[in-house]
């Protein structure tokens, strides 16, 4: 089951305590929570409390008005992920969460029916005894044959790990109400069309009522009416209010804000693009209106039929199923968007965590990071937000429960941060009692008590290990109302007392006898900046967390005394381990640590722990792990092959489950060309499918894997990797492609890119190569044709070959410049301790950093390129060079070349005003190259 | 385990040609190509060492070349044929064309395609700068291109427009010269042309020749040379003397001394030009009287030298003297003949250096740097750098090492060296040493040009423009470059 990476974390901290002192300290923003349960001789990766599925899932749930709570469908869509997990009891419990009471229906004082624009409830929930803890996203559709026009329903993102749930709020928050909102935008199209369509009906029932009562009226001249004909102009007159309440309700869905059609995601806006030009055909009833109409412009081909005037409420009656209520297509995409979901959230926190951290630094490195790291991270992202890199991610980005922050009881929207404030007032601005709630946050934040906080945080930790108590977590989010004021007022006041939600969560539950609840909130989905929203949706994860960096999740607790006391008791020993595993990943926890009354571990300790990768995406490796040598996949191990429609539009499922076994997965080329093979194939419309950062994550793992062979097998690889590093074309020649795609894919972790477009790598070619292919590519695998027709091919390298080193295949001989560096016996060590090929690759990652600073160095030092005065040489310039280069960074021999040509593509790409402009550069060396045999 | 893979790793090492000799038909070509050098080879295989490697007993540079500065280069493409004329409009510019028909003008700093001319149908003939008269009176540059379309168009270099066309010949025009003492232009076809800025045709002679004049040069008292087939014509123009006088040209003078075709017509200095042909005749002449300084010719003439070499050259041309192009400085004459390069002196009036295969094929182009270094390129696609030294006594040749080394399988650059040339010409009081050569085109260089600041400008047939460049220098602009944008950026921070 430990399906632990080369290295498993040390948790015991006998073993680690020594290894501190002569271990360089690892950055602070490294630093990752120590193991909570490291006391109990768990291991960070066994399951946590019991938890009765494999790994996380997203359940989509309905609170059915005939049957009460139903799950709906899984994401992944098999029986292996949440096994023998109650899914119908869960549902139960998260459908009971959920607090908002979105009314709908006459409103006091309101004539007609009034819809309710409520925004989307966040809860965090756990439950131990089941050891599921959940994100759990409400969301209420509408539905013309429901009771008071809705249906709520709720997405859960269930994990066993509570942690991840809490610190991954935000990021899932932002990826679930990107689902939610292609729901809801699917559904009130489809509600208008069902409007529309009532309407229809109605006005036809209208005029055949209205002729039958005329008919009868001439029938009879009596001067009275007869009871049918009463009846008749009763039923008239109900319909003709029928006719007027709906087309009130067509007018509220259509009126929905377009601020925020807009702004939701890009996808949702090209979605409606595209469903615009399908519907080109039909008309546009209001040019004013257009930009709203046409997304409710229903189909014309509909033939009104006679309808009750009076709707009965028939719970017999079959109800819409999630597919209809929100349109095939938005619903195909919100479950491409659950799948991206369950993708990204896949894996310990510990890895998130890291690689989240590892992405904003990256950031930070926006001068050197072209050169090496994979371009689906850092691309977009970079280029947009550039300038609001933080100072400090390691402490703005990560949603620390912060000791000020963390429980305010009583408190629905957060006022943590000056940031969120203030865009709460703005969008408040539409509703009066705005400053109402703000007097209230302000009071209350200001009423709070440290103690309570540890005290919570104790609670917390103890019901997670503890199954005899269930202890629920509830992030739950203030909802923001637009259209009715006294709803909203309504639906904030409803949680605002613990015990009511108490006693409505205990109600429903039977098997906790100490139930706590922790009610927290988090700023709205309309309190974050519109940019953030709308924008790539890769980008988004990161994004949000920048966003509301400061502004970060604050978990509020609310807390009944009585309660508190009796657990603070019983949990006091726990403590210590808690707090870091809850709390340590802030910098600011560390002085307030101190002062408390437990011995904690510091975090000195805890650099220890993390001194070695995380383990990238658990479950991922279980299904997929490949050996080596025998290039294969137990089938039985493919846990991840779905049937479900959503997944198979999602790539990596289709890759992992169909093609391991197959193909040759370890050649990116081929991954990314069948991707996006299946991408258009299946749907064009995919902006959740991440195709490229999918691949790029197995073609890392291969790529790795292979480079490690390829080290250990040939013992010229390093003249090899340094003719790659110094911008030497590498040209692997060989008869068998897939043996040379393979040797290709694995030595491009060694190329330098040239900018931020694709790496300057061949996979195969067979045709004679041009100098214009070594100054475009700088590895090429090359076709040899045993026969008098590659007599071309191999003149025209030979011709070139000052430009190139030749790795031939076939006859396992490398002819290139001779290498006598120290660099890359470093960076590639045939007899390293590295087995797997992911860490290989974060290793050759890690090494490859270090390397571009020296370059940056070198290259933005200004003493070294220019005369210190007019009289200074060039020679003298030079000579400073050549020993600032090996003396400052260390260089020797070769290494200076490495350092020179990277220093070169640096002050070519910071010199290039856009991308694409500039001219690639070839550069070589008169240097002789010599033969190397194995 | 460990231990076993490191003592594997620590085997490695350079191999020797031997060790090769095992290897596949690859390692044969390769063979092949050495044998000649060892003279052991045998007749089968040398049809295959001709086909393949032409010849091995020119003279080669190893990949060490300590003094050649191009180290970086750039693949300018924007021709879709045989680029063949270069032409540098300033500084910074110049101007490509060929038989594609069309102009670019490219930034020579950058390798930035500044613009496109298009509007000669068929490929061009003749291509020069019209410089202004007075820098002041206009500042755009033109450009005269003449096309096998019969058209001559006047171009704007700086805006791209297309000024004038001309398209009233009755023939190609095959040469363009401008003669700016009296601010106009002549082109030369079946006859020559006389023309003012404004492109009114002045006056023109008859029908010379129905090949036509293949070269033109300006000599001084309103005189102009013109290579017509064997002969050589003197032309001078009559410059209108009051108004009523108009433009003339008149024929003055046919020399005949040439026996074969004239390729080439350079201006040497003040007082000769010179004049080379199809079968190797040099001849240098007096600008004033025209009459004959001197005349070379058996020089370069390789018959009279038996040479076991020469069995090998059998795929050699048989006019392999004849003399493309020169290049002057104040003392001497670089000619290439054939595939050789000759070095004549003007006071001695001797070859004093030479490189009888100075290249694979034929040289196409040949120019004198500032340095003493020449540079030629030929036929067989390759640049090559030299420089006249003065000889020492007993010269040594210089090393050769294979240039098709690279499938000498373990071959160093270190081998058996074979001495090229013959003692016979102990005369020679200078040589031309290879410093360097440049390997990128896949076929014919037809000509190159040198820009002092920014490297070396090469055109090819195979429709590319290499832009080669001196890369620590390059790598220093870069970083004022840079330092430059860091600084107007605000981000330039300087230790105190």
């Amino acid at each position: 089951m430990i399906s632990a990476p080369d290295v498993v974390a040390f948790t015991k901290e006998e073993e680690y305590e020594e290894e501190a002192y002569n271990a360089p300290a690892l950055p602070e923003e490294y630093s990752v929570p120590l193991f909570p349960f490291a006391s109990q001789g768990a291991n960070p990766w066994s399951k946590l409390s019991g938890a009765k599925f494999s790994r996380d899932f997203i359940l989509i749930s309905e609170f059915s008005e005939q049957v009460g709570p139903q799950p709906l469908l899984t994401i992944p869509n098999d029986t292996k992920v949440f096994g023998t997990f109650d899914l119908n009891y869960f549902s139960l419990r998260i459908m009971s969460v959920d607090y908002q009471a979105s009314f709908v229906g006459h409103p006091p004082g309101s004539a007609y029916p009034k819809l309710n624009f409520v925004e989307d409830s966040k809860v965090v929930l756990g439950d131990s005894k089941e050891g599921a803890f959940a994100y759990v996203h409400h969301l209420t559709l509408y539905d013309l044959e429901a009771r008071g026009f809705v249906r709520p329903f709720c997405m859960a993102y269930i994990s066993a790990d509570q942690h991840k749930i809490m610190q991954q709020f935000q990021e899932l928050s932002a990826e679930f109400s990107k689902a939610s909102e292609c729901l809801k935008t699917g559904n009130r199209k489809a509600f208008a069309g069902e409007l529309e369509k009532k309407l229809k009906d109605l006005d036809y029932t209208r005029t055949v009522l209205h002729t039958e009562t005329e008919i009868q009226k001439k029938a009879n001249d009596k001067g009275f009416y007869s009871s049918q004909a009463i009846e008749k102009a009763n039923e008239l007159a109900s319909v003709e209010k029928s006719i007027i309440e709906h087309q009130d309700l067509l007018k509220q869905i259509r009126s929905y804000p377009h601020r925020k059609v807009k702004g939701s995601d890009k996808f949702l806006d090209e979605m409606e693009h595209i469903q615009d030009q399908a519907n080109q055909t039909s008309t546009t009833s209001n040019p004013d209106e257009s930009a709203d109409s046409d997304l409710y412009t229903c189909r014309p081909a509909y033939t009104p039929k006679l309808i009750k005037a009076k709707s009965t409420k028939c719970f017999d009656k079959k109800l819409k199923t999630l597919e209809e209520l929100c349109d095939t297509e938005y619903f195909t995409q919100t479950l491409a968007q659950l799948s991206h979901i369950e993708h990204i959230f896949r894996g310990d926190l510990c890895y998130l965590l890291t690689s989240q951290i590892d992405r904003a630094l990256l950031k930070q490195q926006h001068v050197t990071n072209f050169l090496f790291e994979d371009l689906v991270e850092v691309d977009d992202r970079i280029v947009e937000k550039q300038e609001t890199i933080p100072s400090q991610p390691s402490q703005d980005r990560l949603p620390t429960r912060t000791l000020e922050e963390c429980p305010i009881p009583k408190v629905l929207i957060s006022v943590g941060s000056y940031k969120s404030s203030v865009e709460s007032v703005l969008i408040k601005m539409e509703q009066e009692h705005g400053d109402e709630y703000k007097e209230v946050e302000v009071t209350e934040s200001s009423s709070f008590d440290p103690q309570e906080n540890l005290d919570y945080l104790d609670m917390d930790m103890k019901g997670s290990i503890s199954s005899g108590e269930s202890i629920e977590v509830l992030g739950t989010e203030k909802s923001n109302s637009v259209l009715s004021k006294s709803d909203s007022q309504a639906s904030l006041t409803v949680p605002l007392s613990p015990q009511v939600l108490r006693s409505k969560a205990v109600s429903h539950r039977t098997i906790s006898e100490d139930s706590i609840e922790v009610l927290s909130t988090c700023p709205s989905e309309a309190l974050i900046p519109e940019d953030f929203k709308a924008s790539y949706p890769s980008a988004i994860n990161e994004e949000e967390s920048y966003a509301d960096s400061e502004g970060a999740i604050h978990f509020q607790a609310s807390i009944r005394p009585s309660e508190l006391c009796e657990i603070q008791e019983d949990s006091l020993e726990n403590t210590p381990s808690q707090i870091d595993s809850s709390c340590c990943i802030g910098k600011e926890i560390e002085g307030q640590l101190v002062s408390f009354p437990t011995p904690v571990h510091t975090l000195s300790d805890e650099d220890g722990v993390v001194s070695i990768p995380p383990q990238r995406f658990r479950q991922k490796d279980q299904g997929f792990h490949v050996d080596f040598a025998a290039e294969n996949i137990n089938p039985h191990q493919d846990n991840s092959c779905e049937v479900f429609p959503a997944s198979e539009l999602d790539p990596s499922c289709l890759l992992a489950s169909r093609d391991v076994s197959k193909t040759s997965l370890d050649n990116y080329s081929d991954t990314t060309s069948y991707v996006s093979s299946v991408a258009s194939t299946s749907s064009d419309k995919m902006p959740f499918a991440h195709p490229t950062s999918l691949s790029s994550e197995r073609h890392r793992k291969r790529a790795g894997q292979n480079a490690l062979k390829f080290i250990r097998q040939y013992p010229f690889a390093h003249p090899a990797i340094y003719s790659l590093l110094s911008g030497r074309t590498l040209v692997v020649l060989g008869e068998d492609e897939t043996i040379v795609r393979k040797l290709v894919t694995a030595l491009s972790i060694f190329v330098p890119n040239h900018g931020r477009c694709a790496k300057p790598v061949k996979h195969w070619v067979s045709s004679p190569l041009h100098i214009t292919d070594f100054q475009k590519w700088k590895l090429i695998g090359l076709q040899r044709v045993a026969s008098p027709a590659s007599a071309g091919t191999l003149h025209a390298l030979s011709r070139y070959s000052r430009y190139t080193s030749i790795l031939d295949l076939d006859n396992k001989t490398l002819r290139c410049p001779l290498y006598r560096g120290t660099l890359v016996p470093r960076l590639a060590d045939h007899r390293t301790q590295i087995k797997r090929g992911s860490t290989y690759y974060l290793h050759v990652q890690s090494m490859l950093t270090q390397l571009c600073s020296k370059a940056f160095l070198y290259t933005f030092c200004h003493h070294l390129h220019l005369p210190a005065h007019e009289k200074e040489t060039q020679e003298v310039v030079a000579s400073r060079q050549a020993s600032f280069l090996k003396l400052n960074l260390g260089l020797v021999n070769e290494d200076v070349r490495v350092v020179q040509y990277l220093a070169e593509l640096l002050k070519l790409h910071y010199m290039q005003e856009s991308p694409g402009t500039g001219h690639p550069l070839l550069r070589f060396d008169y240097v002789p190259s010599f033969l190397y045999k194995i | 385990m460990v231990a076993m893979a490191g003592g594997r790793r620590h085997r490695r090492r350079p191999t020797t040609a031997a060790a090769a000799a095992t290897a596949d038909w690859l390692s044969r070509i390769t063979v092949a190509t050495l044998l000649p050098v060892i003279k052991t080879f045998s007749q089968a295989y040398r049809e295959t060492a001709l086909v393949l490697c032409e010849k091995s007993a020119f003279q080669t540079i190893g990949e060490e070349q300590s003094q050649n500065p191009y180290t970086e280069l750039l693949v300018l493409k924007g021709h879709h044929d045989i680029v063949r004329f270069l032409v540098q409009l300033d500084d910074y510019r110049f101007a490509s064309a060929g038989d594609d028909g069309i102009i670019v003008v490219w930034n020579a700093q950058t390798g930035e395609k500044l613009l496109e001319l298009s509007g000669h149908t068929q490929k061009i003939t003749a291509v020069t700068t019209f410089p202004s008269l007075k820098p002041c009176e206009e500042k755009n540059q033109l450009l005269l291109t003449a096309s096998a379309d019969r058209t001559v168009i006047v171009w704007d270099c700086d805006t791209g427009r297309q000024i004038q066309k001309v398209s009233c010949f009755q023939s190609t025009v095959k040469c363009l010269t401008v003669l700016q003492k009296l601010d106009v232009w002549l082109s030369g076809g079946n006859d020559l042309c006389v023309w003012n800025r404004k492109l009114d045709l002045l006056c023109k002679t008859g029908h010379l020749s129905d090949t036509g004049i293949s070269a033109l040069v300006e000599i001084p008292r309103n005189c102009v040379a013109a290579a017509v087939g064997k002969e050589l014509i003197i032309f001078r123009l009559v410059a209108p003397i009051e108004a009523s006088l108009e433009w003339d040209v008149i024929e003055v003078k046919r020399l005949l001394d040439h026996q074969d075709n004239i390729l080439s017509l350079v201006n040497v200095n003040d007082v000769n030009f010179v004049t080379g042909s199809h079968v190797g005749e040099l001849i240098i002449w007096d600008v004033l009287d025209w009459t004959v300084q001197a005349y070379e010719r058996n020089f370069w003439d390789p018959s009279p030298q038996p040479d076991t070499q020469q069995e090998i050259r059998l795929s050699q041309k048989p006019h392999d003297i004849s003399i493309h192009h020169f290049t002057c400085d104040e003392e001497n004459v670089f000619a290439a003949v054939g595939r050789g390069l000759y070095v004549y002196n003007l006071q001695m009036k001797h070859v004093i250096a030479y490189q009888k295969t100075a290249h694979d094929s034929n040289v196409l182009h040949i120019a004198k740097l500032p340095n003493r270094q020449l540079i030629s390129c030929s036929e067989d696609g390759s640049v090559r750098i030299w420089e006249l030294r003065e000889k020492q006594q007993l010269p040594a040749e210089p090393v050769p090492t294979g240039f098709f080394n690279m499938w000498g399988f373990g071959r160093v650059n270190k081998q058996a060296s074979q001495p090229v040339k013959k003692q016979q010409e102990s005369a020679t009081s200078c040589l031309l040493e290879l410093i360097g050569d440049l390997i990128g085109h896949s076929s014919s260089v037809e000509m190159f040009l040198y820009f002092e600041d920014h490297g070396l400008v090469t055109c090819s047939a195979d429709h590319l423009i290499i832009l080669w460049k001196n890369g620590e220098q390059e790598s220093g602009l870069r970083s004022l470059k840079l330092f430059q944008k860091l600084e107007e950026n605000g981000d330039l921070y300087l230790a105190v």
